[in-house]
């Protein structure tokens, strides 16, 4: 477990305008944090993917963005909830090109290459929940005063 | 340089612009799911009722902070639909953080023509640079 040092931001996941939204403040934070360009683009893409799978196939939640510290790290926890109908096979849901939403079939698996941690916790008819943490890397953010 | 994220929460339709037989079409930030799906049908019939026959579509991309599987998804299908109606789609200036994201994510689209920038697009598509007025009298072969 990672000691969150601020406070949860909580983020609907309802509609396109939604998933805009939530791709400009996991951008904003990320920058914030000082990940470096590709690190944000992996990230937001990747919360991207993740906040229309809730969106498309959970028929919508929430995404809760938490800061984490670990020593001198500085990291980003994602997390996106639906109370959809939940990942029958879950090995199946990851397999590159598998969809059933007219998709790509790439997000789970695509989304899960693009950050350091990846977990999934689905329940049979009591939704899903794609958690997702990243570090910065590198040398600390400019702005953070560094160690 | 930090994020600069362009409040641009543009959810109108994107603008096609012809130039000559290439029609351009510039993205610029965030990208409503819905204005991307509306832009896949815009072009589409505008090759198809263009008085002047369409031969290329040129996406710039340089405003594009990223691309997921559906935006993904969305380009590879407004080049195959553009493909049928016998015109060539050319991405342009993808970022290089877009580039290795796609890569990542698993999404190479393959089959889709790019190029560094729209003016290198267009002379991909056999046309002078529409910035210098010195036109190329013999084109082609």
């Amino acid at each position: 477990m990672h000691a969150p040092i601020t406070s949860t931001t909580r983020l609907p996941i309802g509609s396109d305008a939604d998933l805009a939204w939530v791709r400009q403040q996991v951008r904003q934070a990320a920058a914030d944090l000082g990940f470096n360009l590709v690190q944000q683009t992996k990230l937001v893409t990747a919360a991207s993917e993740l906040a229309r799978n809730a969106l498309v196939h959970g028929g919508g939640g929430h995404m809760e963005m938490t800061v984490l510290a670990e020593g001198a790290h500085r990291g980003l926890r994602l997390s996106f909830v639906d109370a959809g109908p939940g990942i029958r096979d879950v090995e199946l849901a990851m397999t590159d090109g598998y969809t059933t939403g007219g998709g790509l079939g790439m997000g789970l698996s695509g989304a899960k290459r693009l950050v350091k941690e990846f977990t999934l916790d689905t329940r049979p008819g009591q939704g899903t929940t794609v958690t997702i943490v990243d570090w910065v890397s590198g040398l600390p953010a400019p702005r953070t005063g560094a160690p | 340089m930090t994020g600069l994220p362009a409040m641009h929460p543009g959810p109108g339709p994107v603008p096609v612009l012809a130039l000559g037989d290439v029609l351009l079409v510039t993205l610029q930030g965030e990208l409503h799911d819905g204005a991307a799906e509306q832009l896949q049908h815009d072009i589409s019939r505008r090759i198809a009722s263009s008085p002047v026959p369409v031969t290329g579509v040129v996406i710039d991309l340089s405003g594009v902070e990223i691309i997921d599987s559906f935006l993904g998804r969305v380009l590879a299908e407004i080049a195959a639909s553009a493909r049928l109606l016998a015109a060539r789609t050319i991405l342009a200036g993808m970022r290089p953080a877009v580039a290795i994201t796609l890569v990542e994510l698993g999404l190479t689209l393959p089959g889709l023509s790019t190029a560094l920038n729209v003016e290198k697009a267009l002379s991909l598509l056999g046309r002078a640079s529409s910035a210098a007025p010195t036109a190329h009298l013999e084109e082609g072969a």
